[in-house]
């Protein structure tokens, strides 16, 4: 293991450090609940020091490189590739599969080759990348000439780029069964690196900020107003419980990392569940209100949904590949180079069978390395990966299962923040990332449609909503459904870069509200207003989350993050409507429906809380600044709302190229269906498509300003009226789209339903079948106990009667008188001796 | 003359014997009862020395009887220190030597 991956487990080991700590510590912390405080702040905070190291060592050893347009040939001969570890499992993966392929070269091919071969053939070199691994000679005759032209676009234009690769290793194995083995390993790229360094930043402000909001807990005593005991009026009074939020924040972290971190799809999955359980007694921290119990039980069960999906394409892919890691080393084979294997086979097939207007061939499976079972087939990939993505659309909280999202605001703002931002959603986008290699064509389609469908769904809901949380809430889906629709058309690094602005800014953004509410103790819009003046700090803060949000910026110059992070996903869109992709068009006029409405709410949101008139006025004389230490993340976290999008000044690169390394090769086109060929990311950055972009993108955040502006912020509409108008919509939108009712209906009832009948059964036919075989035993009881009495006792005591009668009778005999007695014994004797003398 | 044969040595011991016994049975007083028990040990007595004087009727007895005569004349001994000493305490706890007064153990 390098220092890279040293530093990246202590980052991750140090959270599940504070965790047991505090836990082993128990009631010790429930009196000292800001040394837990501590103890997890600084955990989190080595923790961010740890990723940052890593970074650094990370981007020293490898500098990402120019963009595209650069000549950069003659950088990357000369850059040594010694990061990667001298193991050949750790061999880059793409590169490794394709290399095989394409020239039955070893497939842990040495770097030498790689650059003798890039530098004599610039097709090779393609090739050679992984990023097309089949090649445009091999394709030449299968696809269409437009495909094959982008296929050389893509090649030239990233030709020069050579990925570092992965650092991919097992630390520990859990289990073996067979061809399968669990492990717990690393697979560390950029991609691993960046998530480390913006998982533990976010954390790191969320645990200071809670210092502040949770102070409460710190008592000994805490009053809880929405937790009544018996429906009494008396609010409820317990404990304070600031350790173990901490305690479970810093779980929450640990299992996030892991999963960050993680090389197969096992921990993956133990990760995955670990964040879900964290999740559910955070959402659940107030575990007197009925509603957090709800909310956190809705969270919980809605994710087994998508997980049940998961568990599904888990058990596809492993039954067909044998293997759940994701990169070849010497043990397992990887997923990620069998799919590109099963891929290329079906696409060159597929090549073939077009020429005849035949149906599509199911290709026969590509040959795997022995022991394994060689029935890794394309449909198995692309059940597996609706599997698995089917897991993300419950994390992600994206459009059938988003209902648990805007109910998660029930835990305490931190939380929402930490959940927002960092763990929990983003993990759903992380898979999708991660697993790209594995996500075909179709999938692909899917994730896309998914995700479009939450964008324009969530903002849409978040239109109306009236608390300042469930706003965001809805606004989180949303986000999260560009990052979805982006990494579905095929923009990897843009759905990325989204995930990583959207955390700063989504976290300031709930860090705000957070502080808003602290002040004044209510997140209801309609009772806030005005309080700009009040809290400065909060207001400012907020306002460059909104602008972040929306995608505030100079077209085509700079902007804040969510600018650059928009920009890109709107590139990916316009190039895929640009080339002439029927539902291309229509995504791309989507996603702007779905910015505008996003800059539209949130500027709703920032105009009705900070500017106005206050509708209550007692709340705004009793609000006030929040503490130093609340304001401090803020701060910070805008000033990387801001500045996170930008190039690095002096080295010219910032997140996009770093991205970049670690970009998977990616199915460009389907097999089923020739119309949906995604198109390279790469070409998205020619200026004819970036304009485009960036225009759409530009015209539709700051149109969605504007109506804010023109209706809560200079009220020139009437928002009453406004709403008058459409009353219907309004009221579907406030019912969010029924699909809560519906759940409820369908699922809900059902399932109580049957919970009744259940009872129903219990109580008749397994308690009555109980209550017979009592009674039965009882009688039964009863009669043994007459025979027990009158058989058995009374002839006892009958023989005891008899027994004491003929003792009083014998009693007689004794009458004390010693001649008597001896008289006797001498009668008996002498009878005796006349019987024995007789006889 | 006629010897003396073992016949009159057990029709002499018979006598005693019964004339012991019937002092047991008929007296109420205590020490005239233990002359009766000394009369029936006496009988007794006779008995086995006759016995070990006349072996040929009872070849087991050879000089046994005399031994055991001696035994037995110890143990009357000893026996008749012993209820003496009881006879003493029963007449100072009833205050008279009257046989028929001990029936503590009456059931």
């Amino acid at each position: 293991m390098n220092s890279v991956v040293w530093l990246l487990l202590i980052a991750w080991l140090l959270p599940l450090a504070s965790f047991a700590t505090i836990l082993l510590g128990g009631h010790r912390f429930s009196r000292l609940g800001w040394v837990a405080g501590l103890l997890a702040t600084g955990s989190i905070t080595a923790s961010f020091l740890c990723s940052l190291a890593a970074a650094a060592t990370w981007l020293w050893q490898n500098p990402p490189l120019m963009h595209a347009q650069s000549d950069h040939h003659e950088p990357l001969l000369n850059k040594p590739h010694n990061n990667l570890s001298p193991h050949p499992a750790a061999a880059e993966i793409p590169s490794a599969g394709s290399m095989r392929v394409l020239s039955g070269v070893d497939s842990f091919g040495n770097r030498e080759g790689y650059f003798a071969l890039k530098e004599s053939d610039g097709r090779l070199n393609i090739a050679q990348r992984g990023e097309l691994p089949y090649g445009t000679s091999r394709m030449a005759g299968g696809l269409p000439s437009s495909t094959l032209n982008r296929l050389n676009l893509q090649s030239h234009d990233r030709s020069a780029k050579s990925p570092p690769g992965a650092i991919v290793g097992d630390w520990y194995t859990v289990a073996e069964f067979g061809t399968l083995r669990m492990t717990l390993g690393y697979y560390v790229d950029s991609l691993t690196i960046l998530m480390m360094l913006m998982v533990t930043l976010v954390a790191t402000c969320i645990h200071v900020y809670s210092f502040g909001y949770m102070r409460e807990e710190l008592q000994d005593v805490v009053e809880d107003p929405e937790a009544r005991v018996d429906n009494s009026a008396q609010p409820l009074q317990r404990p304070g419980r600031f350790a173990r939020f901490y305690q479970f924040l810093s779980l929450f972290c640990f299992s996030m990392l892991g999963l960050v971190l993680a090389n197969n799809l096992f921990m993956i999955f133990v990760f995955w569940e670990l964040v879900g359980i964290c999740s559910f007694l955070l959402i659940g921290f107030y575990l007197e209100r009925p509603s957090a119990v709800r909310a956190a039980t809705k969270a919980f069960v809605v994710n087994r949904v998508g997980d049940f999906g998961m568990m599904v394409g888990l058990a596809a892919l492993w039954g067909a590949g044998g293997t759940l890691a994701f990169a070849e080393s010497s043990k397992d084979p990887g997923l990620f180079s069998r799919a590109r294997t099963v891929y290329e086979q079906a696409v060159t097939s597929s090549a073939v069978a077009q020429e005849k207007p035949a149906k599509v061939q199911e290709p026969s499976a590509p040959p795997g390395p022995p022991g394994l079972p060689h029935r890794l087939s394309y449909t198995l990939l692309v059940l597996g990966g609706l599997g698995v993505f089917c897991g993300c659309v419950g994390k992600s909280a994206q459009f059938p299962l988003h209902v648990w999202l805007p109910d998660a605001m029930e835990g305490p703002t931190p939380v929402s923040a930490l959940i927002h931002a960092a763990t929990m959603v983003a993990a759903g986008v992380y898979l999708v990332a991660r697993f790209y290699p594995v996500l075909m064509p179709e999938v692909l389609l899917f994730v896309a449609m998914v995700g479009l469908t939450s964008a324009v769904m969530a903002a849409t809901m978040a239109l109306v909503a009236g608390e300042i949380k469930r706003v965001l809430a809805f606004s989180t889906v949303s986000q999260l459904g560009f990052m979805m629709f982006a990494l579905g058309i095929g923009g990897w690094v843009a759905g990325i870069f989204h995930l990583l602005t959207h955390a700063f800014f989504k976290a300031l953004l709930f860090l705000g509200a957070g502080s808003v509410i602290h002040a004044t103790g209510t997140g209801e819009i309609s009772r806030l207003g005005g309080l700009c003046r009040k809290m400065p700090w909060t207001a400012v803060t907020m306002l460059v989350g909104c602008l972040a949000i929306a995608g505030a910026g100079i077209p085509l110059v700079v902007g804040l993050s969510g600018f650059h992070s928009k920009d890109a996903i709107f590139a990916q869109a316009s190039l895929l409507a640009l080339k002439g992709s029927p539902v291309g068009r229509l995504f791309l006029a989507l996603a702007a429906v779905a910015a505008f409405l996003t800059a539209f709410y949130m500027f709703r949101l920032w105009y009705l809380t900070f500017v106005g008139p206050s509708r209550q006025s007692h709340l705004l004389a009793h609000a006030h600044e929040s503490p130093a230490i609340m304001i401090y993340p803020l701060v910070i976290l805008s000033i990387f709302a801001v500045a996170v999008g930008w190039k690095i000044p002096g080295v010219g690169w910032g997140i996009p190229e770093i991205l970049e390394q670690a970009r998977p090769g990616v199915g460009l086109s389907g097999i089923m269906w020739r119309w949906w060929v995604l198109p390279p990311e790469a070409e998205s950055h020619l200026p004819y498509v970036h304009k485009v972009a960036s225009w759409v993108a530009f015209a539709a955040g700051v149109s969605g300003f504007l109506l804010a502006t023109m209706i809560y912020g200079l009220r020139l509409l009437d928002a009453a009226r406004l709403r008058a108008a459409c009353g219907w919509i309004c009221y579907v939108l406030e019912r969010r789209y029924f699909i809560d009712e519906l759940y409820e209906r369908v699922f809900v009832r059902a399932a109580l339903l049957l919970a009744k009948s259940a009872a129903f059964a219990d109580k008749v036919l397994i308690d009555g079948c109980a209550h017979t075989l009592a009674r039965l035993t009882h009688r039964a009881a009863l009669a043994e106990e007459a025979i027990d009495r009158r058989v058995v006792d009374a002839g006892f005591n009958t023989l005891g009667h008899h027994l004491f009668q003929l003792g009083l009778l014998m009693r007689r005999v004794q009458t004390g008188f010693l001649r008597q007695y001896l008289m006797l014994a001498l009668v008996g004797t002498i009878i005796i001796f006349v019987l024995a003398h007789l006889f | 003359m006629s010897s003396i044969t073992f016949f009159h040595y057990f029709a002499v011991a018979c006598f005693l014997f019964v004339t012991g016994l019937f002092c047991i049975l008929s007296k109420r007083n205590v020490i005239a009862v233990l002359l009766g028990v000394e009369l029936v040990l006496n009988a007794t007595n006779l008995n086995l020395v006759a016995l070990g004087r006349f072996p040929g009727w009872q070849p087991q007895l050879a000089h046994e009887g005399q031994v055991l005569a001696l035994f037995v004349i110890v143990l009357a001994a000893t026996e008749a220190a012993l209820a003496l000493g009881i006879a003493l305490c029963f007449y100072s706890l009833h205050r008279a030597p009257d046989l028929d007064e001990a029936q503590d153990l009456k059931g």
